[in-house]
């Protein structure tokens, strides 16, 4: 009999992975992984917010991600700054403001650790209906929005031209990634969640000849390394988020190493 | 909202500025069915600006910009560089755009003459064949409006003959208007019906026979090099030539 949080962390991490590839996937072509990054420490302001208000609530961690990311937006519009720029002073900024206002409460200080990788076998029910929930909401807009995604993601005056809403589904895709990041935190942490965006999605390349096939691959590796990750973590008492991120990386090495993909 | 008929597309003293910079000053024009109008000018003269202004992704700051209503624009960006992390073949490339189905894009596929690599990766394709996949896209929408970006940069010469045959081709079956933006007039002038030259005004415009004996255009483009082969496109007799570009046997090609 496997126990609850056994059973639990695989779960969050299954459905956590499943969108975080595809996700993942546009990243890898767009050049935006530092965007993920920012996103993730942003999600610790979130946390810290959290405890400042004394709740649990996600939705406090969604609108910070989401804030720090329209923030993004605004400040693109001043060329003077480079996306690179922005990305650094929004993403340390809010790390920043998160770890001064968490050192303020000192029942957390301790707890740090658990938001920097995770605390995957500490997930609740509860957890699972909200990233159960957000996760289905993220697959049901990306379905409807890779495709121009992918359009303006080649060529971004063409798709204009063609119709294509850019501007909308520029947002809406950095409002996925904030929305996705805010609920894998507890899953993964701000260290690592970045990592199970790309490196799954590096991994399918090698395999796929297709940008669907990519996306797809994308899910079924980080799912493999969710899998593989609990297991090793339970098998050998390590902790849960590297050893996933690890269990990517083998995967993504073996690609590389071993499978001659012809497109 | 008073466009004749035949005109596609007509720019009245648009100007544009960034900031306090002004980039275009009082520029009008118009481009009708089944006519090439050609944009030349040195880099920074504006050429890029004014192109997205006519496909109406750029606002202007003073000036009207009237389109025919309901036309269809299609437009050939400037090289496109596709990176390796995206598995992408040519036919993939051709279906990003919108409702577009295969038989569409096996038609045009076709007609740049392309059929035979659709299924290659799209980074896998020469200069000269990313410029007719990209053409091949713009045609999918049955453009009555072609506006191409540098159609021919870095590509070799027979390579530029084949694309100008080509957009000539498209012009004349299809009866479209062409805005093209070129660098130079030596090998584009003969398909050409009018050219503009720009340098953040238009500082001459006209036929290109008579342009080329501009003095402006000299000022700004500097003497064109002898010898160099000239493609002539006749809507006479509906097929392609080739000269060779000395000034005497352009001067007195026929023009329709």
């Amino acid at each position: 009999m496997i126990d609850q949080f056994i059973i639990n962390a695989l779960v969050a991490g299954v459905m956590v992975a499943a969108i975080a590839g595809p996700l993942g996937c546009f990243m890898v072509w767009r050049k935006m992984a530092y965007f993920g990054d920012t996103i993730a420490h942003s999600a610790l302001m979130g946390v810290a917010l959290g405890i400042a208000f004394d709740s649990e609530n996600p939705v406090i961690m969604i609108g910070t991600c989401s804030a720090v990311a329209m923030l993004l937006l605004f400040l693109q519009r001043d060329r003077r700054f480079s996306s690179d720029t922005l990305l650094g002073i929004l993403a340390h900024s809010a790390l920043s403001i998160g770890m001064i206002v968490i050192s303020m409460m000192d029942r957390f200080r301790t707890d740090m650790m658990y938001y920097l990788v995770g605390q995957i076998l500490a997930i609740g029910t509860d957890d699972l209906y909200t990233i159960g929930g957000v996760v289905f909401l993220s697959a049901v807009i990306l379905y409807f929005i890779w495709r121009p995604l992918l359009s303006i993601t080649v060529h971004e005056d063409l798709a204009r031209i063609e119709g294509v809403r850019v501007d909308q589904i520029k947002i809406s895709y950095m409002l996925l990634i904030a929305f996705v990041v805010a609920v894998s935190l507890k899953v993964i942490g701000v260290l690592l969640i970045t990592a199970l965006m790309i490196i799954p999605a590096a991994a399918a390349r090698t395999l796929a000849k297709t940008p669907l096939q990519m996306i797809v691959l994308s899910s079924v590796c980080g799912i493999i390394s969710v899998i593989s990750g609990i297991s090793i973590s339970n098998m050998w008492d390590v902790p849960t988020g590297p050893a996933i991120v690890l269990s990517a990386t083998v995967l993504f090495l073996f690609g590389r190493f071993f499978i001659r993909a012809r497109a | 909202m008073g466009v004749k008929s035949s005109q596609l597309l007509r720019l009245e003293k648009v100007c544009k500025s960034y900031n306090t910079n002004l980039v275009l000053e009082d520029v009008s024009f118009s481009v009708n069915r089944g006519e090439t109008v050609t944009l030349i000018g040195p880099n920074g003269a504006g050429k890029s600006t004014l192109m997205k202004i006519s496909l109406g992704i750029l606002d202007v700051t003073s000036g009207d910009v009237f389109r025919a209503k309901n036309i269809s624009i299609g437009y050939m960006p400037q090289k496109v560089m596709i990176d390796d992390v995206l598995p992408l073949s040519i036919r993939d490339f051709l279906y990003l755009r919108p409702n577009t189905t295969y038989d569409n894009i096996e038609e045009v596929l076709e007609t740049v003459r392309l059929p035979h690599i659709a299924d290659q990766p799209i980074q896998s394709a020469s200069g000269g064949e990313m410029q007719r996949i990209l053409l091949a896209r713009a045609l999918l929408g049955k453009p009555d409006l072609l506006v191409l970006d540098e159609p021919v940069q870095g590509i070799d010469i027979l390579g530029q003959q084949e694309i100008y045959g080509l957009i000539a081709e498209v012009r004349d079956k299809t009866n479209c208007g062409v805005l093209m933006i070129s660098h130079d007039l030596h090998l584009v002038m003969a398909s050409t019906d009018q050219v503009l030259c720009l340098n953040r005004h238009i500082c001459c415009s006209g036929p290109p026979e008579f342009v080329r004996n501009d003095p402006e255009y000299y000022a700004l483009m500097g003497r064109p090099m002898e010898g160099v082969a000239i493609y002539t496109h006749h809507h006479s007799e509906g097929h392609d030539h080739l000269y060779h570009g000395h000034k005497s046997s352009r001067d007195n090609h026929d023009h329709d």
